[in-house]
């Protein structure tokens, strides 16, 4: 199986979709001929053709309310929306529409589209290069939403995205399409032909929406987390010296409650570490569930780790970013509870 | 009926791609001084063919010529010609420094410099602008400080905005240069609600805005003409095409079957197609709409002719998506070489004067440039304090805000 990364892993998903089913078709800001700015369409308007993969004009809301309109007719058109950041002015038709499309016409329509969008910081982008805005979507309902966090997943769930019947939001953390980034930002990154997970099947797979991961076994304190944060956590926890559980959630909403039970139940601890905002992120619905479904295990206070409240700062990014110094802390806080 | 024929997904594609030759022959380029000149109170609607003629005045020779010749005195002229050099000896350093790891980002307006200096000119400094991230040259021309521009750009100590922007997203109140944002679009029909206060108000100071044609798609644009129209709202609305959005051509935001000015027609403003790179004929542009909108007339949306003669940004590469020298084949030349031209053909301008202002011009990038290092870029140096991080969220800094300034140790 070749090594890849997790841009040529989208892109082989996106190809292997194309290929296989003629109702998939791709657009979105400078996807066509130029493949992307961050390349995960390269070379398929070529391959495939023009209609097949090709530019948008600079308009969210008209992205995304087309889109709605040709999988109402019966393709799988999978969107690129150029950064999670540009995504609000196509807000009101996935709240409003997209979501609900299939409730308010009793089954009778429904949008199997994919809205794939990179989101996270770790680039020196500022605040409209750099939002982690997940939460915005987990608390719609009617949403998919998902975020890989290595090559082969990004492939075989982007692949399940476009066959899911239901609208899937597809999250990319953009700090690691090249490697697995952990949040040293001091050190360079290792390209993904190291790690096992860039070992990516041609052709097609996938990787089941609503699975979460255990990414590393552990006995002590588990680590629910999802993208970026997956490798940060990773290496807080060898930093540390704590024998963590990190669990890699993978897909958000429909979350795997199951896998998220066993492990707390298992560590009497639990941590979750986002990089969005703290108030009202995605933790504070994880922190909700770990404190109904398993009360009576915990032997510490759950704890958040996330960004700070505030937008992404430019230059303050590293000092923004909740990196593995501040995961093992809390990891030490929850042994000494 | 039902129709018979199987239908067909229509795809704009630019002219060229890399590996072939540039032209631009499918360009209508009408001589210099044919366009007509209305009074500026003329209705919308018997002005409609302004919006697919393209308003130039400097002619070949780089005479001025025709109505639209806002008969600019030489020092007025010598102004924008500083104005204009300044711009792109300021957009060469800082990319730059971009390209020694000094700044993460920079985004250049070379070839497009009159579309905002001679804006700058014709404005009163106390009228409000809300540009797009390639209007440097309002901000130079209005005489905000390089330095403060470059420490902008650093994220340093000296940083106007504390290091929370990207770099080139300036921002002067006392400047009349509103914040910039990076999600497109958004200021158009912002600047249109500044409009429409200052006409509530009774003042006399009026708005102007500036988008991308890329970004004419984003619903925004379509407010602005929309409320401003509605409310004839004192604002001057430009759209600077420069042919380019990043790797898509204008086509792709509707520039195959109509031109940007002719956006104005269906909400009954003016619309007028200017050459951008003809200093002049944005002045006299810039003129026209805004004494339409100072008499009470309203709005004017202006479509501003030009070329992105480099990369979008400092992340793109141009070569993989249009040819090599495209640049070379645009037909409406450059802004600062024209205007060069005209200020010697007058009498007011020499070679000699030119080198000297240009050498003149480096020198005082150069030296600015050493004292904003001096106190910090992004590779180190001086930095606004941490704790600013957590300011200006709100006017008062709440509870969460405080305890989570403490937990960053700040
Ligand atoms: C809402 C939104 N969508 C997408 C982007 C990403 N983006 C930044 S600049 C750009 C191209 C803009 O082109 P145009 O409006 O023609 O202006 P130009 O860069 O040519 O001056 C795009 C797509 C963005 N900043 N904001």
């Amino acid at each position: 199986m070749p090594a890849m990364n997790m841009i040529q892993a989208l892109n082989s998903a996106l190809d292997a979709m194309l290929e296989r089913d003629p109702n998939v078709l791709i657009f979105g800001e400078d996807v066509g001929y130029f493949g992307g700015v961050f390349r995960v369409t390269d070379g398929l308007q070529k391959k495939h053709g023009v209609t097949r993969c090709f530019d948008a004009p600079i308009g969210e809301g008209g992205i995304i309310a087309t889109a709605i309109g040709m999988g109402v007719y019966g393709l799988r058109p999978v969107v690129e929306i150029q950064f999670a950041d540009y995504i609000y002015p196509g807000y009101d038709q996935i709240v409003s529409e997209m979501a609900r499309i299939r409730y308010r016409s009793a089954g009778d329509f429904y949008v199997p589209i994919t809205i794939r969008t990179p989101y996270g910081g770790g680039i020196f982008g500022g605040q409209t290069h750099s939002q982690s805005p997940e939460a915005l979507f987990t608390h719609v309902a009617g949403l998919t939403t998902v975020i890989p966090s290595n090559p082969h997943d990004a492939k075989g769930l982007l692949i399940s995205a476009i066959e899911s019947d239901d609208p899937v939001i597809f999250l990319e953390p953009k700090r690691i399409y090249n490697g697995p980034f952990d949040g040293h930002h001091d050190k360079p990154v290792e390209p993904w032909a190291k790690h096992p997970l860039s070992d990516v099947p041609e052709g097609h797979y996938t990787v089941p929406l609503g699975k979460a991961a255990i990414v590393r076994e552990g006995a002590d304190v588990t680590v629910l987390v999802y993208g970026t944060m997956v490798h940060v956590a990773l290496a807080a926890a060898k930093e540390s010296g704590v024998d963590a559980e990190v669990v890699d959630l993978r897909t958000l909403i429909p979350v795997d409650i199951e896998t998220i039970v066993a492990s707390v139940e298992k560590t009497g601890r639990c941590i979750i570490a986002h990089e969005a905002t703290l108030t009202s992120g995605f933790g504070a619905e994880l922190c909700a569930l770990v404190q109904e479904h398993c009360f009576y295990h915990l032997e510490a206070p759950i704890e958040r780790v996330a960004g700070w409240d505030t937008p992404y700062p430019h230059v303050f990014e590293w000092d923004y970013f909740p990196g593995p110094k501040r995961i093992a802390d809390a990891m030490l806080r929850a042994m000494e509870a | 009926m039902r129709n018979r024929v199987s239908l067909n997904l229509h795809i704009p594609q630019p002219k060229h791609r890399p590996g072939e030759k540039a032209e631009f022959s499918y360009v209508l380029v009408p001589k210099a001084g044919i366009v007509e000149r209305p009074a500026s109170d003329a209705k919308a609607q018997d002005i409609t063919s302004l919006a697919y003629s393209l308003i130039r005045v400097l002619d070949d020779e780089g005479r001025a010529v025709g109505p639209w010749n806002p008969k600019l005195d030489p020092e007025t002229l010598r102004k924008g010609l500083r104005a204009m050099m300044l711009t792109r000896a300021y957009d060469d350093r800082m990319f730059r420094a971009q390209r020694h790891g000094k700044i993460s980002f920079y985004m250049k307006s070379t070839g497009e410099e009159a579309t905002s200096v001679a804006y700058a000119l014709a404005l009163e400094h106390e009228d409000m602008c809300f540009p797009s991230y390639r209007q440097q040259g309002l901000l130079i021309a209005r005489g905000y400080p390089i330095f403060d521009m470059m420490c902008q750009c650093y994220s340093n100590a000296r940083d106007p905005l504390k290091g929370r922007q990207l770099p080139i997203m300036y921002c002067s109140r006392k400047d009349g240069f509103f914040t910039i944002s990076g999600n497109l679009g958004t200021q158009f029909p912002q600047a249109v609600g500044w409009a429409l206060a200052s006409a509530y108000k009774g003042d006399d100071r009026i708005a102007v805005s500036w988008i991308g044609e890329g970004a004419t798609a984003e619903g925004d644009f379509h407010h602005a003409l929309n409320f401003a129209s509605i409310y004839r709202a004192p604002v001057i609305l430009n759209v600077v095409n420069n042919q380019w959005a990043i790797s898509s051509f204008q086509g792709i935001a509707g520039g195959e079957e109509s031109t940007f000015a002719a956006r104005a027609i269906g909400y009954g403003l003016p619309g007028l197609r200017v050459d951008g790179n003809d200093f002049l004929a944005v002045y006299a542009a810039a003129q026209w709409a805004s004494e339409r909108a100072r008499a009470n007339h309203g709005a004017t949306l202006i479509e501003l002719f030009t070329y992105r003669v480099e990369g979008h940004s400092t992340s793109d590469d141009p070569g993989r998506y249009r040819p090599a020298d495209e640049g070379k084949a645009w037909p409406l030349g450059d802004p600062i070489e024209r205007l060069k031209r005209h200020l010697i053909g007058l009498g007011e301008w020499s070679e000699a004067q030119h080198e000297t202002l240009a050498t003149e011009i480096a020198e005082l990038v150069r030296e600015t440039q050493r004292e904003a290092e001096a106190i910090g870029t992004m590779e180190g140096g001086a930095r606004p304090p941490l704790g600013t991080m957590f300011e200006d969220v709100f006017k008062d800094m709440p509870w969460h805000l405080r305890a989570q300034r403490k937990q960053a140790g700040a």
